[in-house]
């Protein structure tokens, strides 16, 4: 085998690999990505119902009910300018509390109502997710003291 | 006084480093003998500053010194003795001593070890060493000094983060930080080489070692990390593809292909300006995992720092050690002479098509974990991209890449016979047939693909026997002889058997959990039963009880099947007052087929109980396959030729040919 044929050979397996590893990229995260929404974001955007997103912000003071089955919580997730609803079936993170920044990933229900299908689970309970300061910032009402 | 030792000792060790990063290395350009053996010492007195600095740091946490802001911040006087010495690197700026006390351990070992070498090459790789040592001191003395005082003194700390008080994560940074930082030799190797403008086989023997360390500490850091996921955070998964996950895989994938390339630079001179460029890659995918980890841009346990100016200190560094050695790499490797031809279908053959697919594997996950940091920066919105990405991305790169494993070893160096290794897998072939069939019958509600990944576990760890049994030329030449074969064989190729079986290990695993685990929520009151999986868990109750730090909600499972009682398991709930946290701690029976997963959750004001119960087939595989791996990398490394190095080049190298 010449060296000038090997070479060739390398690059073309490299082609391959890249070029399936590009088309695999591709298609994933055109399908898996996970965009992330402040309240006032679903309430202004129309976001189609069944489509899958994350939504973060504080657990309103006073909004969280649990069902007679206890499995399932209803609670308002707020940027302090809009609300939204949302019901969450399973156990709550261990640091889930009214007043405490949160993020949930689900989907719209016909009715509006957000259904999660997962409760990020956070580590510290002076964490603020990035995403729900940035959710606070967008609608003004973030305060730099507030985060530590 | 104590603390002020540390903060001396970590000043005069920059000092150190200083000196060993700069003499020697111009002593080498200007072959001055004197200058490049100061390299040696430096490299002692760096080392033993760094451990003065260390051994204050922990004398301050275990006596409690509340008069370092580190200590107050991160432990408290009622923790117990394991986790105030862990406690010295659950943080930001003792784990950057940790990760310097490594470091200076590595070139301290070349320094002291290294006495074959020729004198240039070890000047420059400890001065390599020297000038990272030179940028991680002065990023911890300007931006993050553990030795700071605060005054006056609080009466307690804020304990260490409840979730990081367990043994598992107690060892878990150190192997991690082992292996990220071991990768720093591979690192200065390369960057020595590419500065003497020359590469040879003794010099990848020389890497090989360095790298099968990081390699393996590298490996059980990452099972001990997901092992901890697994039973702490009580979700019942046990990888979640988290950025920081990533973070510590991707410089696993790019070690592994080091690995690889490393043995053709060795046995065959061939892919020697790829293996260096491999060795950099690596070790600057553990410094983006640093980087990543440390800097703030993304958030999660691991994540300490979220000061800005230590994201950019190392950011700078990150683009100088990066940057640096690519325009090195540049301007250098060009002049390395090509060496071994080999035919595409043979092990140098086989082992690029590992390379690649192993890079590609690891650009897959570089792109989506930074794939939100720059849509992010360009304005496009928040996003994530969750586990399905590199379950579609990850999965169809390894399955080539599995069936590749059991042919490869099979290959003869410089021109293979595929059909020949073929004809020698048809047992592996037959295995396969065997796992598909009878998995599809058993399990027909699975996934097609959990067939896929148990037959191709099956052809692996069939195809490694097979290849194992086939140099010991076994049943075919008596077993006497058999074993006299087994006896002279290298532990290299032991270890490549023994890390081989492990992967099968592992994929099994993978496979069976994720694809038949068996999840049930619910809420409990006690005497109720449930079923899962066949097993019928009845809930007795909760108890309160007192832990050393913390409050027990201790919740209690009897577990029987078909009537026969299997176990008792005891979730519990804790609470830290300190820290005024929650942590849930599973309770998991394992019959090394499956986990019996329990976690119970809040009551439901009356005398119920959420609780959560899983049913995970073949998880434990996933860490004793991991284990199997780390053990193939310690024998490999036992292996003769690495401690007889340089002078024997010529013994060696006849052996493995014969071999």
């Amino acid at each position: 085998m010449k060296p000038k044929r090997r070479r060739l050979y390398f690059v073309a397996f490299g082609m391959l690999a890249l070029g399936t590893a590009a088309v695999l990229i591709l298609t994933a995260l055109e399908e898996n990505i996970v965009f992330f929404y402040s309240p006032t974001e679903v309430a202004e955007k129309a976001i189609a119902p069944g489509r899958n997103f994350r939504i973060g912000g504080l657990v309103e003071e006073n909004s969280v009910k649990r069902h007679t089955d206890s499995m399932t919580t209803e609670f308002n997730i707020t940027d302090l300018n809009h609300t939204t609803p949302v019901t969450y079936r399973g156990i709550l993170p261990d640091l889930f509390r009214e007043g405490q920044g949160v993020v949930a990933e689900g989907a719209l229900g016909p009715d509006g109502v957000f259904r999660a299908t997962e409760i990020l689970a956070k580590h510290d309970e002076n964490y603020m997710p990035p995403g729900v300061v940035e959710a606070l910032k967008k609608s003004g009402r973030w305060q730099e003291d507030a985060a530590e | 006084m104590i603390p002020e030792i540390g903060h001396y000792a970590l000043i005069l060790a920059l000092f150190a480093a200083l000196i060993q990063g700069t003499l020697p290395l111009a002593g080498a350009q200007r072959a001055d003998a004197a200058w490049m053996a100061l390299a040696r010492p430096a490299a002692g007195i760096q080392f033993i500053f760094i451990l003065t600095a260390f051994l204050a740091l922990m004398h301050a946490y275990v006596t409690s010194d509340f008069s370092v802001l580190n200590v107050v911040n991160n432990s408290h006087s009622a923790k117990p003795l394991l986790y105030k010495i862990s406690g010295v690197w659950g943080n930001h700026e003792g784990s950057m001593v940790l990760w310097m006390l490594i470091l200076s351990l590595f070139g301290c070992a070349v320094a002291l070890f290294g006495g074959n070498l020729p004198p240039t090459l070890r000047a420059r790789v400890l001065a390599v060493q020297g000038l990272i040592g030179t940028g991680f001191l002065l990023f911890m003395l300007f931006t993050s000094n553990p030795f700071e005082r605060v005054f006056p003194a609080p009466l307690d700390g804020n304990d260490l983060n409840p979730l990081l008080q367990d043994p598992g994560l107690a060892f878990h940074p150190p192997f991690l930080y082992l292996g990220y930082v071991g990768f720093s030799m591979a690192f200065s190797f390369a960057i020595a080489a590419l500065i003497e403008g020359r590469v040879d086989a003794a010099w990848a023997r020389w890497v090989r070692p360095w790298t099968l360390v990081a390699w393996c500490s590298l490996t059980l850091g990452i099972a001990l990390g997901s092992w901890w996921a697994y039973y702490e955070l009580g979700w019942g998964g046990w990888w979640f593809w988290d950025p920081v996950e990533n973070a510590s895989f991707m410089p696993w994938l790019a070690g592994t292909a080091l690995l690889h390339s490393a043995t053709v630079a060795e046995k065959r001179d061939a892919l020697k300006s790829w293996t260096i460029l491999l060795a950099i890659i690596t070790f600057s995918l553990s410094l983006i995992g640093t980087f990543l980890v440390r800097s703030g841009v993304l958030t999660s346990v691991h994540t300490f720092a979220q000061d800005p100016t230590r994201g950019l200190f190392i950011l700078g560094l990150l683009i100088i050690a990066i940057g640096g050695s690519l325009v090195l790499y540049a301007l250098r490797a060009p002049a390395m002479k090509a060496g071994g031809l080999f035919a595409p279908i043979s092990r140098e053959g086989s082992l690029v098509l590992n390379n690649l697919l192993l890079m590609t594997a690891a650009a897959t996950v570089f792109l989506g974990t930074l794939y939100p940091l720059v849509l992010d920066a360009v304005g496009g919105g928040t996003v994530s991209v969750g586990p399905p990405y590199f379950t579609a991305t990850f999965v169809p790169l390894m399955v080539p890449m599995i069936v590749l494993m059991a042919i490869a070893p099979m290959l003869a160096w410089k021109r293979g016979d595929l059909a020949g290794a073929f004809t020698r897998l048809r047992l592996a072939a037959a295995v396969v047939v065997v796992i598909a069939l009878g998995t599809w019958y058993l399990k027909s509600e699975g996934p097609v693909l959990a067939v896929l990944g148990l037959a191709l576990a099956g052809w692996l760890f069939t195809g490694t026997l097979i290849e194992f049994s086939g140099r010991l030329k076994l049943f075919r030449i008596g077993m006497r002889e058999s074993l006299r074969r087994a006896a002279h064989l290298p532990r290299a190729t032991y270890g490549m058997t023994i890390a081989h079986a492990g992967i099968a290990i592992v994929v099994a695993g993978i496979t069976a959990s994720s694809a038949w685990q068996t999840e049930k929520i619910q809420v409990l009151r006690p005497g109720e039963t449930v079923e899962v999986a066949g097993y019928i868990f009845t809930f007795e109750g909760t108890q309160e009880l007192q832990g050393p730090n913390y409050t027990i909600e201790r919740g209690t499972f009897q577990v029987s099947r078909d009537g026969a009682p299997i176990a008792r398991l005891f979730p519990e709930r804790r609470f830290y007052p300190v820290q005024g946290r929650q942590t849930t701690e599973a309770a998991i029976y394992t019959t090394w087929f499956a986990d019996l997963y329990a976690v119970i959750g809040d009551a439901d004001g009356e005398d119920g109980r959420v609780t959560r119960l899983y049913h995970n087939p073949l998880v434990p595989w996933i860490w004793v396959g991991a284990v199997v791996m780390a053990m193939g990398g310690a024998v490999s490394l036992s292996d003769r030729r690495h401690r007889v190095g340089a002078p024997a080049r010529r013994r060696a190298a006849a052996a493995s040919a014969r071999a």
